[in-house]
């Protein structure tokens, strides 16, 4: 047991307790002190009667304030969702071109822009919009179905190979699992290809893929290889390949013709939205 | 509770260790395991050091009282008050300077040199803070002020609270926890003009409009004001205030301090008149010095945790010494050290340059130095550059790279400033931003007074000039005169051309 004794010095009774020949004295505490611990219950008490406070079998005890943090949640939301409103409002009426050129008008569907990109695109796209292999990337001046503010706001509303009836639509043959060109003409084109975007091939397979590219593949990306927007056909002498730059990535390119879908929006956002988002793109874009 | 920190105080041997049965005693005739407040009932004394309290007192309250109503004339719809803490507008406002959030650092630098000057004071001359400058002690001198307007001095105070209830002490109760809670509601009420615009606060708070901050502020400044103040007083200096317990490490046995110079005083006893001063203190042992102190204590005990240094004593001891024929400054400014040697029949030094004075002196120097350096190097442009991080580059068609940035300037003058953006790095760099049709070396831009915009700046460098993965940039922003640069990097990934 603790060993009880008076203090020389101060002339109070330690509690016993030592620490290192330091020892403890019993002073008695101020006596204000013990009326804040009173005071303390009293609050606890109040505080129960009026906020909820005690669980039950069946639910909680409400308290008479009716406070509520739910309650709470939904009217700051709601009066979030009454303030887009307005700013919404403003968006409807006017053009994409003036949105963008509005400072204020510009920074509200930047942000609105962003938030929905991230909750919705960034899936495919990256929280960036970079793209990856498949997914276009969207920061560059490159654009399969033109990167002007409408054309954006267009694809976004109909898609791409969507179920929209209106959706952008283009389909590249599967020219090898389709059995349309052999093999051997496949790796042909590649080379033609690798010509086209200024990169050193086969000058011979070039010579033989000529009048093969003439007759299968000018239709859509042109005599030069240049790509046609109205068709959502690539360009093929630039530096920006979706489905990746490498020989073999052009040669199963050639053979699967593979093409993503991209959803139609314009049932799931209303207008507003969908022109924020474009103004969003827009800025972020390079060009056009 | 008296804790000695002077072990070789002089009235050691009158204190005799209890017995813990006549502890336990004493405490269930004291009210059990708590202790009541016992009431200190401070008698006025007129001298040097008081009329020096009541100056202070004046000036540190008019401060208070006065500063928020101020004008300084600012441009537009800037607020004309001198000093404003405007945390709406998020500005604050010190007569010509203007900071910013951003800029709080200044702040902390203030109260840096604040700590350090409390330190020197401390080292030097003991709780000059204490004693004259805290609002604790300046509003508790008020308050107790009142209560001698309403109940008298020290000996009225104590008969009138023994006295048993009647309408005499009922009226003199009231009136002074009335006035008492008039002078609480005007220390929280001036507290918070320095928040909002007085004139205006000053009506809408009267009619309801004002914010609930204000009140709510009002309100509880008003009731620590009294409470501490009226009621509780020094126990919020011995058991609430952590200063006390901090002087420790500043204090020194050169530091000058209200001092009882038991080398002078003792043996102390009662004397009479004409009888001889040989073989005896001058302390008369008339006990005045205690009867002065607000705090309650004896100051022939030694310097002690609950001292402040007010001086009151020193008033207090020095009208006796008159009124008895011997010197004045028994009680008096001075070191531990010095009246050790005095005891033992040496010539007293008093050190002001020593270790801790010297260190203390210099970083405040230094911390100030830096301060004024730093506020009048302040710059009217404010740059921050945050690159884009995800994607950290973009290639273009023509293998051309182009970096994302997102510009935060702000505009610290009052008056509008068109902005010209340049971008140092790869060679041919073109910037645009969202909204502008093209490309340009120089981007500008307009940055309203008083505001800060967020720029995104799109870089793109032709490929021929991007020669590494990690380019060092620099983003150069001109207004005028001022310029500002923030270094950044231009990223290419693994683009060796």
């Amino acid at each position: 047991m603790s060993n009880r004794e008076t203090d020389q010095h101060s002339g109070v009774e330690t509690t016993g307790h030592e620490w290192d020949g330091i020892k403890e004295l019993d002073n008695p505490l101020p006596r204000w002190w013990l009326y804040v611990f009173y005071g303390s219950i009293v609050v606890a008490v109040v505080y129960w009667v009026l906020m909820p406070a005690w669980p039950g079998v069946h639910g909680y005890t409400k308290g008479l304030l009716g406070q509520s943090d739910r309650a709470e949640v939904g009217r700051q939301l709601a009066a979030l969702q009454a303030q887009r409103g307005a700013e919404a409002a403003k968006l409807k009426s006017v053009s994409l071109e003036e949105i963008e050129r509005d400072p204020q008008l510009q920074a509200y569907a930047l942000a609105a822009g962003q938030s929905i990109f991230g909750d919705n695109c960034a899936t495919c796209h990256g929280v960036g919009g970079a793209g990856s292999k498949g997914y276009p990337n969207l920061r560059d001046d490159v654009w399969l179905w033109g990167g002007s503010l409408e054309d954006i706001r267009h694809t976004i509303e109909v898609g791409v190979r969507s179920d929209n009836p209106h959706a952008r639509f283009s389909q590249m043959p599967a020219f090898g699992r389709d059995q349309m060109l052999q093999p051997a003409q496949i790796a042909d084109l590649t080379e033609y290809v690798l010509v086209l975007s200024h990169r050193p091939a086969d000058r011979a397979a070039v010579a033989r893929a000529a009048p093969v590219f003439a007759e299968q593949c000018a239709a859509c990306h042109g005599p030069q290889g240049l790509g046609d927007r109205t068709k959502g056909a690539p360009n093929l002498t630039d530096a920006e390949w979706l489905y990746g730059s490498a020989r073999e990535d052009i040669n199963g390119q050639i053979a699967n013709g593979r093409g993503g879908v991209m959803p139609t929006w314009s049932s799931r956002f209303t207008p507003e939205t969908i022109k924020a988002l474009a103004v969003y793109i827009h800025a972020n874009a390079a060009g056009q | 509770m008296t804790v000695v920190i002077d072990r070789k105080a002089a009235s050691e041997s009158s204190r005799h260790p209890e017995s813990a049965a006549a502890r336990l005693r004493t405490r269930s005739a004291a009210g059990g395991l708590y202790k009541p407040r016992a009431p200190i009932y401070p008698k006025l004394v007129s001298g040097r050091w008081r009329t020096t309290k009541w100056l202070l007192l004046i000036v540190t309250l008019g401060i208070y009282y006065i500063t928020p109503w101020i004008r300084w004339e600012r441009p537009g719809a800037l607020p004309d008050q001198a000093v404003l803490v405007d945390f709406a507008g998020r500005r604050f406002y010190f007569f010509f300077i203007q900071l910013w959030p951003q800029e709080v650092h200044f702040i902390t630098g203030l109260l840096v040199i604040a700590a350090l000057a409390l330190f020197l004071a401390t080292a030097l001359f003991g709780r000059l803070w204490c004693g004259y400058a805290c609002p604790q002690t300046v509003w508790t001198d008020l308050y107790i002020h009142v209560e001698r307007l309403f109940e008298g001095d020290r000996n009225a105070r104590m008969k009138l609270d023994a006295a048993p209830w009647s309408f005499d002490k009922a009226w003199r109760k009231i009136g002074k926890h009335a006035v008492w809670l008039g002078v609480a509601f005007g220390t929280g009420g001036a507290w918070i003009f320095y928040f909002h615009d007085a004139p205006t606060l000053i009506r809408t708070f009267w009619i309801g409009q004002a914010p609930a901050t204000a009140y709510v502020f009002c309100a509880l400044l008003t009731a620590t004001t009294y409470v501490f103040a009226g009621t509780m007083r020094e126990q919020v200096c011995t058991y609430m205030c952590p200063w006390p317990r901090i002087q420790g490490a500043m204090l020194d046995q050169h530091s000058l301090q209200v001092t009882y110079r038991r080398d002078r005083g003792e043996p102390r006893g009662a004397h009479k008149k004409g009888a001889s001063w040989d073989g005896r203190g001058d302390c008369v042992d008339c006990q005045q010095c205690v009867t002065a102190c607000p705090m309650g204590i004896d100051i022939r005990d030694g310097s002690q945790l609950e001292c402040i240094n007010c001086a009151l004593c020193i008033d207090a001891c020095d009208e006796i010494m008159l009124r008895v024929g011997r010197p004045a400054g028994l009680i008096a400014f001075d070191t531990d050290a010095a009246v050790t040697a005095r005891e033992a029949k040496q010539a007293p030094v008093y050190k002001l340059a020593r270790g801790r004075t010297v260190y203390y002196a210099a970083s405040l120097a230094a911390v100030s130095g830096l301060m004024l350096w730093g506020l009048t190097h302040r710059s009217l442009i404010d740059l921050h550059v945050l690159r884009d991080r995800n994607p950290t580059f973009v290639t273009l068609h023509d293998g051309a790279i182009r970096n994302g940035y997102t510009l935060k300037i702000a505009n610290r003058t009052f008056e509008p400033r068109p902005m010209e953006i340049r971008f140092a790095g790869p060679a041919g760099v073109q910037l645009k931003t969202p909204g502008e049709p093209t490309a340009t070396q120089v981007l500008k831009v307009d940055i309203p007074p008083n505001e800060v915009r967020a720029v995104r700046v799109f870089v793109t460098a032709p490929r021929s000039s991007v020669k590494a993965a990690n380019m060092p940039a620099r983003f150069d922003v001109r207004a005028g005169e001022a310029r500002t640069q923030v270094a950044t990097t231009f990223l290419s990934g693994a683009a060796n051309p």
